[in-house]
């Protein structure tokens, strides 16, 4: 068994002769909740696609959970029992309830979880007996990510999950899938919303036309903890505005020398996305 | 064995979704009834001795019957599978796709028994038509349906990868399906048709069906009024293995799980 949950060294893949991926490396620990941060076809869901044993590379190595998913021959089948896949689309015909579906795919593992608990998790409880085809758009969804850990994954790749949620909904899937990664599951998680790679991961890897800009935690993407912050406040009737990389020792100062509250004072930093815009923009 | 056991499970399923949909249940089992009634009740002239055209027609129906749940069937839902996910989401699971071969079989073979059990039961209690009259011949019956509906099944799974779409899919299986009906023997007395339309026809499993369903439910001296003067028992077999063997080889090469 390999140290990495995945692990990706030199991945390629080409459509028509236009690389879609063009040289990929990453690792994603066992454990850990890993997101790809890119814009659309950036190559997020082909990269995913090769994990999930959907696509075949070009060339390069890549290992998941331990064995070549291309090359996985007899294993396949123990090998699919162990990872967990939400699709970026897909809408059954419908004739068959919650219920029925999600008790139905949790025969094929040998491990499953319970039914009923993973649809109350994925807050379908009261939707159980519905027919699939009456579902909204994030019902649905909530059933694809129901379906996707239905088998206790060890590995669960998720393909931008939260499209079409409302906040609400959002944040209720967040909370999902931090008590998923308590439990032990890695997580492979792509999305193209920023403050989801921020709420949910512990390393980024931001991709643009198929090469990875940069990979690290979603605090220090981009040096946004070394970025110089901007103060403003007002003082003497007149607003005042000043970048600094000490910005509480200035605050400090200021506040010494306006004897108490300072009006209107804004410490701002440089946003995840202001960042991710910025690095996105870099490689174009 | 693990790929038994969830393709009895996948059979299951399939059963009870395809008993949800009502115009598949209305279209594959009442439909073939309908047309059973409405030209039987039209065309009741003797063909031959002994035979009227409604008892030629119901040999017909019921050889159709194969084709309707193992082909038709198939080769229309399947592409609208793959349409909406449902396949390429089967694919991510431990689901061996032997699996849900064998629950499209067990599909085809419940829905084919129960629309040929009806089109029996009308047949004879309508337009009399004679139930197989010896040993023989109700062998001879259980092997066409066993022999021809893995054979329209595994060109049902084969043409699933024809239709570019689920939403095409029907306009490209059903024109196929109904000028074969015209061809081969089902609602014209096949010796009637123009010899270039018998040779066509001759190339497809639907005229061998027709004509080895009229082998089991009409007289013996009907034979007389065959193409070939012969029920050509051994012929029918041969180009049914043959195609079924096209078909399973066809699926194997180029059976998708998405359109991407």
């Amino acid at each position: 068994m390999s140290a990495s949950a995945i692990s990706i060294k030199g991945l390629t893949k080409k459509y028509d002769g236009k690389f879609a991926v063009a040289g990929i490396d990453l690792e994603v620990a066992y454990g850990e909740i890993f997101a790809i941060l890119g814009p659309n076809g950036a190559g997020k869901t082909t990269t995913v696609e090769i994990l999930e044993g959907y696509r075949f590379r070009d060339s390069g190595e890549v290992t998941v959970l331990g064995d070549d998913p291309q090359a996985l021959g007899d294993k396949t089948y123990t090998w699919r029992e162990r990872i967990g896949i939400v699709l970026q689309s897909s809408a059954d015909a419908g004739d068959l309830s919650v219920r029925e579906t999600v008790h139905h795919f949790a025969k094929y593992y040998p491990n499953p979880k319970d039914p009923e608990s993973v649809i109350s998790l994925t807050g379908l409880a009261e939707k159980a007996d519905d027919k699939i085809r009456n579902l909204s758009g994030g019902q649905r969804r909530r059933l694809d990510v129901a379906l996707g850990i239905i088998g206790s994954p060890e590995l669960l790749f998720l393909d931008e999950p939260t499209t079409g949620f409302d906040p609400e909904a959002r944040r209720a899937f967040w909370e999902l899938i931090k008590t998923l990664r308590d439990e032990g599951t890695t997580i492979l998680l792509t999305t193209h919303y920023l403050d989801e790679a921020e709420a949910l991961a512990d390393r980024v890897a931001v991709i643009a036309d198929g090469k990875i800009v940069e990979i690290s935690p979603p605090e220090t993407l981009g040096g946004r903890h070394l970025a110089q912050a901007k103060i403003t406040w007002v003082e003497g009737g007149k607003q005042h505005e000043r970048l600094t990389s000490t910005p509480t020792s200035d605050v400090a100062t200021i506040a010494a020398r306006m004897g108490g509250e300072v009006p209107e004072l804004q410490v701002i930093r440089p946003s995840l996305e202001d960042i991710y815009l910025q690095m996105i923009g870099h490689t174009k | 064995m693990n790929i038994l056991r969830l393709g009895l499970l996948r059979g299951r399923l399939e059963i009870k979704q395809f008993l949800r949909q009502r115009e598949s249940v209305v279209f594959t089992i009442f439909f073939p009834v309908m047309l059973l009634f409405i030209f039987g009740s039209v065309f009741k002239d003797t063909i031959a001795p002994g035979v009227t055209f409604s008892q030629y027609f119901v040999a017909g129906m019921i050889a159709t019957g194969l084709v309707n749940s193992g082909f038709q069937q198939l080769a229309i839902t399947i592409p609208m599978e793959r349409d909406f996910g449902t396949l390429k989401r089967l694919r991510g699971t431990p689901m061996s796709p032997a699996s849900y071969f064998i629950g499209k079989a067990i599909l085809v073979t419940a829905s084919t028994l129960v629309q040929i059990a009806l089109l029996m039961g009308f047949g004879a209690a309508m337009f009399g038509l004679d139930m197989p009259t010896s040993a023989a011949k109700w062998a001879r019956f259980a092997w066409l349906i066993i022999v021809g509906s893995t054979c329209t099944t595994a060109l049902g799974i084969a043409f699933s990868t024809v239709p570019k779409s689920g939403r095409g899919a029907s306009a490209v299986v059903s024109p196929i399906v109904i000028i074969l009906q015209f061809f081969s023997g089902v609602f014209f007395v096949f010796t009637q048709l123009p010899k270039w339309m018998q040779d066509f026809a001759a190339i497809f499993p639907l005229k061998w069906l027709t004509q080895g369903m009229r082998s089991v439910f009409l007289p013996d001296s009907f034979v007389q009024q065959e193409v070939a003067k012969s029920w050509e028992v051994g012929r029918t077999a041969i180009v049914l293995v043959v195609w079924t063997i096209i078909g399973i080889a066809f699926s194997i090469k180029k059976f998708k799980w998405s359109n991407s």
